[in-house]
């Protein structure tokens, strides 16, 4: 397959997902709803921690970027659903006898995932300025958004590789529940020094602390290149290792 | 209630048990996915201990144990209407029907089964909560009357969720109640006290018999038993539960008036 080919092969992948939001409009509704009942909910029950001594910002300022990141994951969580779904309706077996490549599928398949991810960030982003979110200044919205894709990209390597392994359906709680643990055992609910016992351990450890960081920068202050990289590094890493275990799953895949 | 009756409850409750043990979607849901959150909640928040207004407690822990059982017993009623609205679909729920049972016993069977849940989850709740250090200052009476809340709020949501899945049929109506689960929750005084809660959650949480409930299930845990508190949660129980067993029986009526 020549590049050309190869990106038109990834091309029409995406518009597959694309057109399945259209005629499937449902689908999305848990990638956009979960995230926006855990913002609000979240902020009315703790939104009072912000009065603790050291918390840097209001409450909805420092959780969106939790909530988007949450959007984000459900959203890539549910490309390995979909992908599942495939492999049991034996869609996914005429994909792979066709002439094109294993990573290119792949690419097809986190690519659209990561154009997806931007549905709910949208929508929750209108409600949290509807609610008096922190505008993030131009450039903050931009690292943010560049986060949510990347972090829907990670999700749906996650879900692609499980999808792979478990080759049914049944295995969506075990692709959403490890995006929502991932992004939870961070400082979700707190900065690192009010976080306690075990959380504030695997917070400082966990490299999607460092993504999140980055997403929340431009809504609790200003935007600097030192709190961007280890996001953003962070990132490259986690994709790193999840696209090589999702390709080696593909390379796997025999017809 | 005869003999009979009993029977067909006690069986088709133990079904219900063993379909939800085999089913990892149906137990996770009950038992992990609470878990989950009590852990990251309690270390996530648990210097809101310290906030001025926060009723005095040993460690967020002890306030936070009631919200997880709760949300326990709200996620089991969802399941086992989950798993009702699959024995519709299967045509399991027909030949019930067909049996010389009562139709009674049919549902009231499920919900023994989510009752039966629930408990265990209650217990589930209570074994880790006192072994990560929580602290019942009520004791064995009070852990006894925690329980008995507990169960009852299985039974009490488990008709609600019976009653959408006899209403609708369909397993996929009643999963896609499961954020409104949240909504409810979030919008009660589960994970937070009710003075500290912010906008809208804390007025709606004033009047939300779901804050009753949980109240009552605290209440031995970080105080000290009250009539007055226990009283409310019963009361708000039955509430839920009448409304749960009405809809479920209106929704039977019609079921069988449509033919299945």
């Amino acid at each position: 397959m020549t590049w050309a080919q190869s990106v038109e092969a990834v091309r029409a992948l995406i518009r597959r997902a694309a057109n399945e939001i259209l005629r499937v409009p449902g689908a999305a509704i848990p990638g956009v709803l979960a995230p926006t009942i855990f913002f609000l909910g979240l902020t009315s029950v703790f939104g009072a921690l912000d009065h603790l001594a050291g918390f840097p910002a209001p409450y909805k300022d420092w959780l969106i970027p939790v909530s988007l990141l949450q959007g984000a994951g459900f959203t890539g969580a549910a490309t390995g659903v979909n992908l599942a779904r495939d492999i049991e309706q034996g869609w996914f077996d005429r994909l792979l006898v066709s002439p094109a490549p294993r990573p290119v599928i792949l690419a097809g398949l986190v690519l659209s995932a990561a154009l997806r991810s931007l549905i709910p960030a949208a929508f929750l982003l209108v409600v949290g300025f509807a609610i008096g979110v922190q505008w993030p200044g131009l450039d903050g919205l931009v690292i943010t958004l560049l986060v949510v894709m990347g972090m829907g990209t990670v999700a749906a390597c996650w879900g692609t590789t499980l999808a792979l392994k478990y080759r049914s359906q049944s295995a969506a709680p075990l692709m959403q529940a490890g995006m929502l643990l991932l992004v939870l055992t961070t400082t979700a609910y707190a900065p690192l020094a009010l976080l306690t016992g075990w959380l504030h351990t695997v917070a400082r450890y966990n490299p999607v602390t460092q993504i999140l960081e980055a997403a929340r920068q431009g809504f609790i202050g200003g935007v600097t290149w030192g709190d961007t990289w280890p996001g953003l590094l962070c990132l490259a890493g986690l994709l790193a290792v999840l696209s090589g275990l999702a390709l080696r799953g593909m390379r796997r895949t025999a017809v | 209630m005869t003999g009979t009756d009993l029977r067909v409850i006690v069986a088709l409750g133990a079904r219900s048990v063993k379909q939800t043990f085999r089913r990892p979607q149906l137990l996770a849901p009950i038992v992990v996915f609470p878990s989950i959150l009590l852990a990251i909640q309690t270390a996530g928040a648990g210097q809101a201990v310290n906030l001025p207004g926060f009723p005095p407690v040993n460690s967020f822990l002890d306030f936070m144990l009631a919200g997880a059982m709760i949300q326990s017993t709200l996620l089991a009623g969802n399941s086992g209407g989950i798993a009702l609205a699959v024995d519709i679909e299967m045509g399991f729920t027909d030949r019930l029907l067909a049996a010389p049972i009562s139709r009674f016993g049919m549902v009231l069977g499920r919900l023994a089964g989510t009752a039966a849940l629930s408990a265990l989850a209650g217990i589930w709740f209570l074994v880790i909560g006192l072994i990560f250090g929580a602290h019942i200052n009520e004791g064995v009476p009070g852990a006894i009357v925690m329980m008995l809340l507990v169960t009852l709020s299985g039974l009490a949501f488990g008709g609600i969720g019976a009653a959408v899945a006899l209403r609708t049929g369909r397993a996929s109506v009643v999963q896609g109640l499961f954020p409104l689960v949240f909504v409810i929750l979030f919008l009660s005084s589960a994970f937070f006290p009710q003075d500290l809660l912010t906008g809208p959650a804390a007025t709606i949480a004033r009047y939300n018999p779901l804050s009753f409930i949980v109240e009552g299930i605290r209440d031995p845990v970080i105080s000290s038993l009250s009539w007055e508190v226990f009283g409310k949660a019963i009361g708000s129980l039955v509430l839920v539960g009448a409304i749960g067993i009405a809809l479920s029986s209106l929704a039977l009526r019609r079921r069988l008036r449509m033919g299945g």
